[in-house]
């Protein structure tokens, strides 16, 4: 649409400085719809956002703030996306968004009752950054149809931190402060489980990497690029180049103030 | 140091030599994921027979299905409407009492300090006047429909909604998400074109846009009540009238429906043209909403807004209808002048220039047509409510209506360009000024266009 | 046999499932199902018709997913028990 350089700016001015002050440490919402993901994030930061029983709701900018243990936090609730394979406007901002926003570290909220579909973003997430804490919601519901989760075995098996929370009624909140905590300010670590691909595609990612190091250098995940070239990832251009376009126009901004 | 656009065509020259099917890969990566989940769920997750899916099967059995489902729907939309018309009577008509009590209370103050009339004029008469017109007409049916709303939405019933209606919305072509932007349209037209977010084809989305204004909103419900009471309701007797009248009004909702449907088909073959999307919508499990959250959020957030609303958009519109009631030109004031100059073209669709006026005066907002007309028709300074149906009804009849002049205005109200908020609403939606200038154009055209129709006709066929 | 039998999505009825064997879909239409589940293997529960005849309601993955006829028609199943 003739307005997508608008919105990408947009998102990327509302995105790329979330701060409050420089010491922030900032802190990603995902997940798919309807998992309860804007009730946590009202939780957290008493924020009046509106949850609703609507899957594909967007909202396109809420920050958040909260302090722990002397800490101040900003949440960043992206919109809820079944992927981050960028099909739509929402997975592609929320995709940018814990890939080149750089978050400290990116919360996944998953719906209980529905755990197989939701890990499948978690797992995507996970391809993307180390920095994830998986927040398993609505295990009220999942106790009423029968459904219990082994949240210890489930941390195990991802190689990253399991919360879970039933957000309605404010239980699990602190655990998850304390895990976000945890993890911000690397008192833990995390081994998170990677997916290999078939034979043929992982030859292709080893051939790609040593180049894709070289242009990358640290910033991006180099395995993750690499998937997303050999999918035909149009958009991972434009959205490598927004970003650091706005990141240089902001830097731009900052030695111009300087002056 | 941050990448270079040097780079960027190494990465793009680089993604060319993969010798793999792009769209394999994709799918290939897909089904790993997915694999993975499945592995790991079934490592984690313990299950017993599950006795709620089957409450769910049940509601939804009952709520899609062929005999009860669409009845229910139309009954739930009729409840909403009638709940939030009957439900704000009462606190409208209180705030209304306040208000004029505070601006007695304005008027001696002004008086106490011997500020100048014209200055009285423009704070108390009409930027005051505004406010308090916005708030109590706005405030109590916002307060209510958008709760109810959402607690429609929050339970999962609206997805279903959506799944009802599909069909009919693609064969106008477009979603069945538009049957929702289009009731929130009943609560405020702003927050329907919001609402459209929802749809994921920008094609689609945009005729929702353009097409949400023929759904009235709280701030039209007023004038189409009234005048459906004072000109259909009564011509039926006392006993009926109130039945004549909801008929009336429900009749031009069926209208607005039609008409939306009408212009989605247009648009979509002329304007919009292109492939319907896909619909692969989610039906939630339903939940049960927190009542009390719900309804303290809602009404929080809606206050703000007509708050906000009345104070950036009602404010001046109030002062400027004061400035153009009360600023005499060779004896006229403006708004007589301007009326005497839109008479003709009135007249042309069955109404006449003051009416003309008061509409587009009433652009900012629209529950300030009505008071608008009835000061203009009453060559009064300020704008201000007849306590009687009756004596308004006079006033009317006085100025020449007739049930045409009623039938068309109530036309006219519906299919008009959006109110300001609207419109503004719409360019930050859209960031296009070309849709937001045809979001204005294409219902007044329509509303031109219809009206104009049925004067000539009623007059052909001396019915008159 | 039936186990080799394949038929789109759109021909089972309520009631039925069938195990995911190919997507025909293209482009935007068959990412969205993927990301959705649709992928080989999984297993689709046809639930309900909307009361107008379409779209249908589908049980993909644990979640009850709407699709269109035409949707559902690129979707090649094998009916399973």
């Amino acid at each position: 649409m003739e307005n997508n350089n608008n919105h990408h700016a947009f998102i990327h001015k509302s995105y790329s400085s979330p701060k409050n002050n420089e010491r922030d440490i900032v802190i990603a919402l995902a997940g798919n719809p309807n998992t309860g993901k804007s009730t946590i994030f009202n939780s957290l930061t008493g924020l009046n956002q509106h949850t609703g029983n609507w899957p594909g709701k967007t909202v396109t900018n809420s920050k958040g703030y909260y302090q722990y243990y002397g800490s101040n936090f900003t949440l960043v609730d992206l919109p809820g996306t079944y992927s981050l394979l960028a099909n739509s406007q929402d997975e592609q901002i929320a995709r940018d968004f814990i890939c080149f926003g750089k978050p400290a570290v990116t919360v996944v909220v998953t719906d209980g009752t529905n755990l197989e579909r939701n890990l499948n973003l978690a797992l995507q997430v996970l391809e993307i950054t180390n920095n994830a804490v998986l927040c398993v919601n609505l295990l009220d519901e999942a106790e009423r149809k029968g459904i219990s989760i082994l949240l210890d075995k489930l941390s195990t098996e991802l190689g990253i931190p399991v919360v879970g929370t039933v957000a309605r009624k404010g239980q699990g909140l602190e655990k998850l402060k304390e895990a976000i905590w945890q993890l911000a300010t690397k008192k833990i670590s995390t081994s998170p489980i990677k997916i290999k691909y078939s034979q043929e595609i992982e030859e292709m990612i080893k051939m790609m990497t040593p180049q894709l190091e070289h242009l990358l250098g640290e910033q991006l995940a180099v395995r993750w690029v690499a998937l997303r070239l050999l999918e035909g990832d149009e958009t991972i251009f434009n959205s490598i180049e927004q970003y650091h376009l706005a990141k240089q126009q902001l830097l731009e901004g900052a030695v111009a103030l300087c002056h | 140091m941050s990448l270079t656009i040097d780079k960027l065509q190494q990465l793009k020259l680089l993604s060319q030599q993969s010798q793999l099917d792009s769209d394999l890969v994709r799918d290939q990566i897909v089904s790993e994921i997915y694999k993975k989940s499945a592995t790991i769920a079934d490592k984690v997750i313990l299950k017993k027979p599950h006795k709620k899916l089957d409450l769910d099967t049940k509601l939804d059995d009952i709520l899609t299905s062929r005999i009860f489902g669409y009845p229910i729907m139309l009954l739930l939309l009729g409840l909403v409407l009638w709940i939030t018309v009957t439900g704000a009577n009462y606190p409208s008509q209180l705030l209304a009492k306040i208000f004029f009590g505070g601006q007695e209370q304005l008027t001696v103050l002004f008086q106490y300090l011997n500020a100048p009339d014209w200055l009285h004029g423009i704070l108390v008469l009409g930027v005051y006047r505004g406010l308090a017109w916005v708030v109590s007409v706005m405030l109590p049916p916002m307060a209510i429909f958008f709760p109810l709303f959402t607690f429609l939405e929050d339970l999962g019933y609206l997805p279903r909604v959506a799944f009802n209606l599909d069909r009919f919305f693609r064969k106008a072509g477009t979603h069945g998400k538009q049957a929702l932007t289009m009731s929130m349209g009943f609560g405020c037209n702003a927050a329907g074109v919001i609402a459209c977010r929802i749809i994921d084809s920008p094609r689609e989305k945009l005729i929702a846009i353009l097409t949400n204004n023929f759904v009235p909103c709280n701030g039209r419900f007023p004038t189409l009540i009234t005048i459906a009471a004072i000109f259909f309701g009564a011509a039926a007797g006392a006993i009926y009238s109130t039945y004549i009248a909801s008929l009336v009004v429900v009749g031009i909702v069926l209208v607005g429906i039609a008409v939306t449907l009408l212009t989605s088909y247009a648009l979509s073959k002329t304007l919009l043209r292109g492939v319907p999307s896909t619909f692969t919508l989610e039906l939630p499990p339903y939940r049960k909403p927190q009542v009390m959250r719900v309804f303290i959020r809602s009404v929080y957030d809606r206050t703000i807004f007509v708050l906000k609303r009345a104070i950036v958009i009602a404010a001046p519109a109030g002062a400027i209808t004061w400035l153009m009631a009360n600023i005499q030109i060779n004896g006229s004031s403006i708004i007589e002048i301007l009326a005497g100059f839109l008479q003709p073209f009135g007249l042309a669709l069955g109404l006449d220039g003051y009416i003309i006026l008061a509409f587009i005066l009433g652009l900012p907002a629209n529950e300030i047509v009505l008071p608008i007309l009835i000061m203009s028709y009453l060559s009064q300074g300020s704008m201000l409510e007849l306590d009687s149906l009756a004596a308004l009804k006079n006033l009317l009849v006085a100025n020449g209506w007739t049930w045409l002049t009623a039938l068309n205005l109530l036309l006219f109200s519906l299919l008009h360009f959006p109110c300001a908020t609207t419109m503004l609403t719409i360019k930050k939606e859209t960031g296009s000024l070309k849709w937001t200038a045809l979001a204005f154009i294409i219902p007044t055209a329509i509303a031109i266009l219809v009206t104009f129709t049925i004067a000539q006709m009623a007059r052909l066929f001396g019915l008159l | 046999m039936s186990s080799e039998q394949q038929l789109p999505l759109s021909a089972l009825t309520v009631g039925n499932k069938g195990k995911v064997m190919l997507l025909l879909a293209e482009g935007a239409l068959r990412r969205r199902l993927l990301d959705l589940g649709v992928v080989a293997d999984s297993v689709i529960e046809v639930i309900r018709v909307s009361p107008a005849g379409d779209p249908t309601a589908y049980l993909i993955r644990g979640s009850l997913i709407g699709l269109r006829k035409k949707e559902a028609h690129a979707i090649i199943v094998n009916p399973i028990q």
